[in-house]
Order: C-alpha cells, then sequence, then structure tokens
C-alpha cells in the first residue's frame, strides 16, 4: 500500500487524525510506526512482550496528542521517537525526566511551508547520513538512543549535519516568539 | 538579555535519549525552558532518534492495530493548546515549578549560614542531588568541591565566576577539575538551581560534619 509509493507524507496522515479522527489514516501510521517503536524498545531492553504493549501505549498517544505535532519543528518520526522514549523511561524504570516547559501557544495554525517540508524530510536524509558512517560510529549512535551507553560514553560529536537542523527549528522558534509578542501587544 | 553560557553537546544528546539521572534532567529541562538556542540542539538530537526509530523494525502481534483501534475510540483527543502568555515571566520555569510545588514565594529556606539557604529538591537519585541556592549579593557560593558533574542554572540575580559574569539562564558546567569560587554579584540576592552528580565534599571541618544533617 502507501508504504511502497516514493513517500508517504506521515504529517498529513497526523492532521487528519487530529482533525477528523480519522481511523484510516491512523491504521497507515501504526503499520509503519508501530514496528519501528517496538523494534527501538526491544533494541532498549524491553521483552517482547512489554515492547509489544508499549509499542500500542505509544501509537495511543499519537492518537490522543495529534494536536501538539508540530510539522515546522519535528518529523513524525522525530515526534514518534519522544513518544517512545518517554513510555521506555516509564516501562523501565529509569530516572524520571522532566520535560522543558512547552512553548504555551502551542504549534502554529499556519507553520512554514518549506520549514514543515525540511522537517519531515530530516529523517530520511539524517538517516542516509548515517548510512554513510563508519559501522563502528554509527553503533556508537544507536546504542547511544538504545539507552545502551552511560552518559559519560556518549560522545555527542556525531559527524552527522545536525546544525542545519538546529539552526532551523532556532529560526522556527524566534518566529513563533514573535508572533506571540505581536498578539500579546495586541491584546 | 540574552543567554551568553550555554549546555555542552555531550549533556543535551544524553537528555535526549534519556540517560541523565533525574537530578540534571531537572537542570537541563529548565535551562532549556529558557533557552531556545539549547532548545533547538536538543530537538536536533531528537531528530537523530527520529532517523534511529525509522531504522528499526520488529513485526508487531497479529491483532496488534485491531486491539489499539479498540483502545482509541474510547479515547478523547487533547485539545491543541490556544495561544496564552507565557508562565515564564515567573522565577521558576514550569519543570521546576512542579518540584518545587509552587513559585519563588513558597520555598522553605534553610539557613546554611553566612546568610546562604537552601532547600534540597527530592528526586529518586542516590548519587546526585539538586538544590535551590540563595545567596546574597556579595556573598561566595557554599564552598564545596565535589567528584563529579556539577551544573549550577541562574533563575535570578548573577554571579560572577572566574572571570565571568552568570546571570538569568546562564548555566555554568563544571566538573571535578575545577576548583571555583563562584560569588553573587553585589545588590541582589541570586538565586540559582544546582545539581551535582557524586557526593559533596566540603573544604571546611564544619560543613562537613554538618553534612549529613544539611543532606546536601
Amino acid at each position: 500500500m502507501a508504504e511502497n509509493t516514493e513517500q508517504t507524507d506521515w504529517a498529513a496522515l497526523v492532521f487528519r487524525v487530529r482533525d477528523h479522527q480519522d481511523k484510516a489514516a491512523f491504521a497507515m501510521l501504526f503499520k509503519h510506526f508501530a514496528p519501528r517503536v517496538k523494534g527501538f524498545l526491544m533494541k532498549s531492553g524491553a521483552g517482547e512482550t512489554l515492547a509489544e504493549e508499549c509499542a500500542q501505549d505509544v501509537m495511543a498517544t499519537l492518537w490522543q496528542k495529534a494536536g501538539q505535532f508540530d510539522p515546522a519543528r519535528a518529523s513524525v518520526a522525530t515526534w514518534v521517537f519522544t513518544i517512545a522514549r518517554n513510555r521506555r523511561i516509564d516501562a523501565l524504570r529509569k530516572a524520571r525526566r522532566p520535560e522543558p516547559e512547552e512553548l504555551t501557544w502551542g504549534p502554529e495554525p499556519e507553520p512554514d511551508q518549506g520549514d514543515a517540508l525540511d522537517a519531515q524530510n530530516d529523517t530520511e536524509r539524517l538517516g542516509a547520513a548515517m548510512a554513510r558512517l563508519p559501522e563502528k560510529q554509527r553503533e556508537l549512535i544507536e546504542r547511544a538512543y538504545y539507552g545502551d551507553l552511560s552518559h559519560s560514553e556518549i560522545a555527542a560529536e556525531t559527524g552527522l549535519p545536525l546544525g542545519t537542523i538546529k539552526s532551523r527549528i532556532r529560526l522556527a522558534l524566534e518566529r513563533l516568539r514573535h508572533q506571540m509578542d505581536v498578539k500579546a501587544s495586541q491584546g | 538579555m540574552s543567554i551568553q553560557h550555554h549546555l555542552n553537546n555531550d549533556l543535551l544528546m544524553a537528555y535526549a535519549v534519556g540517560e541523565l539521572p533525574e537530578a540534571l534532567n531537572l537542570v537541563i529541562a529548565t535551562h532549556v525552558s529558557l533557552c531556545d538556542e539549547c532548545r533547538a540542539r536538543l530537538e536536533s538530537y531528537d531528530a537523530l532518534g527520529g532517523a534511529v526509530v525509522e531504522h528499526g523494525y520488529a513485526a508487531v502481534a497479529d491483532g496488534s492495530l485491531d486491539a489499539c483501534l479498540a483502545r482509541i475510540s474510547g479515547l478523547g483527543q487533547e485539545q491543541p493548546r490556544k495561544a496564552m502568555s507565557r508562565q515564564t515571566k515567573s522565577v521558576f520555569p514550569a519543570p521546576l515549578m512542579d518540584y518545587v510545588g509552587g513559585g519563588l514565594e513558597t520555598v522553605k529556606w534553610r539557613p546554611i549560614g553566612m546568610g546562604a539557604k537552601q532547600v534540597i529538591l527530592r528526586t529518586a537519585d542516590t548519587d546526585a542531588s539538586v538544590r535551590l541556592l540563595y545567596i546574597p549579593g556579595g556573598a561566595a557560593m557554599p564552598d564545596h568541591g565535589h567528584n563529579g558533574l556539577e551544573l549550577t542554572l541562574v533563575l535570578q540575580g548573577a554571579f560572577r565566576d572566574e572571570g565571568q559574569r552568570f546571570a538569568r539562564g546562564d548555566i555554568e558546567v563544571a566538573d571535578a577539575s575545577v576548583e571555583h569560587t563562584p560569588v553573587a554579584e553585589e545588590g541582589s540576592v541570586c538565586i540559582c538551581l544546582a545539581a551535582t552528580q557524586g557526593k559533596l565534599k566540603f573544604n571546611s571541618l564544619l560543613p562537613r560534619l554538618a553534612q549529613p544533617f544539611l543532606r546536601i
């Protein structure tokens, strides 16, 4: 199905879930992301049963929080990662991880199309860049995300083009703050 | 008043993957609440997490989708947040407010000498701790060495250390090799959130005796 088309617009499917509680759109998201979340959790040390259960939890959270997905700042895969990471922390009783204060105005009503497109393509671009890394380096990155390294073993120098992603997010945040200031001065 | 002193990438990535003690997580979450630069860097490490998740695969059980569909049909959706004024006008950003159980005015300070006060925030950590510090203008932070990492985030006022100035939102990252003495700027009280990993070791005898009682 959609899996084999050139590229599925995952963000559009999340919007259909958000705006129309569209179960067909949810099913397509589930087919793609649930096995990936399960794989991630198993590599993070969860047994099969726990990973299955938590993958379903993660997908149910995606349904509930679809309104909080911000396409200008993250791809759907990135957003799913953050939900899966938090579920893993709970499930494996890792140290509680308080979250930064939410930007209280939430996602932009009309996100910048260019930013949103770039963000949605990040996952693929980073995946391709990772595939080009020496195997040892790639393995170290994966192990870090699977929670397999202590924080003193984590090397943030990944050799990946994270700087461009950072710059884009930085601009999106600036734009949000600016819009917020305009709103505040009007009302 | 832009932030001059940021978190390093190692800490941001360790926070992104969820491998830090709770005490450090709290200080990082509080700094990121105030600092767009670090928020953007943090979210770029989340993006890398997205690529890692995308890469893995484990077939789900038969009937998994149906089970999940059944579950969500009973679930509502959270309303997207509406634009509203920022809460960060408060001295404590949201994650810190959660731990304190209120704003600055609700803190139950305990004196630790020389006019300085502190309160330890409860975490489940065994080898890390986090506390709020109240340092009168012109006074030095309680003098201590430490075995591990130390993060000090300014919430109000400013301190100087090693010729540099740290004001609201600035974070000083120090490790065991650094002997340093932050001093609060003259004129106003400096309030900081400080986390340490590893037990503190005090440089003078008296505080060392007092350590068990103060739970530093």
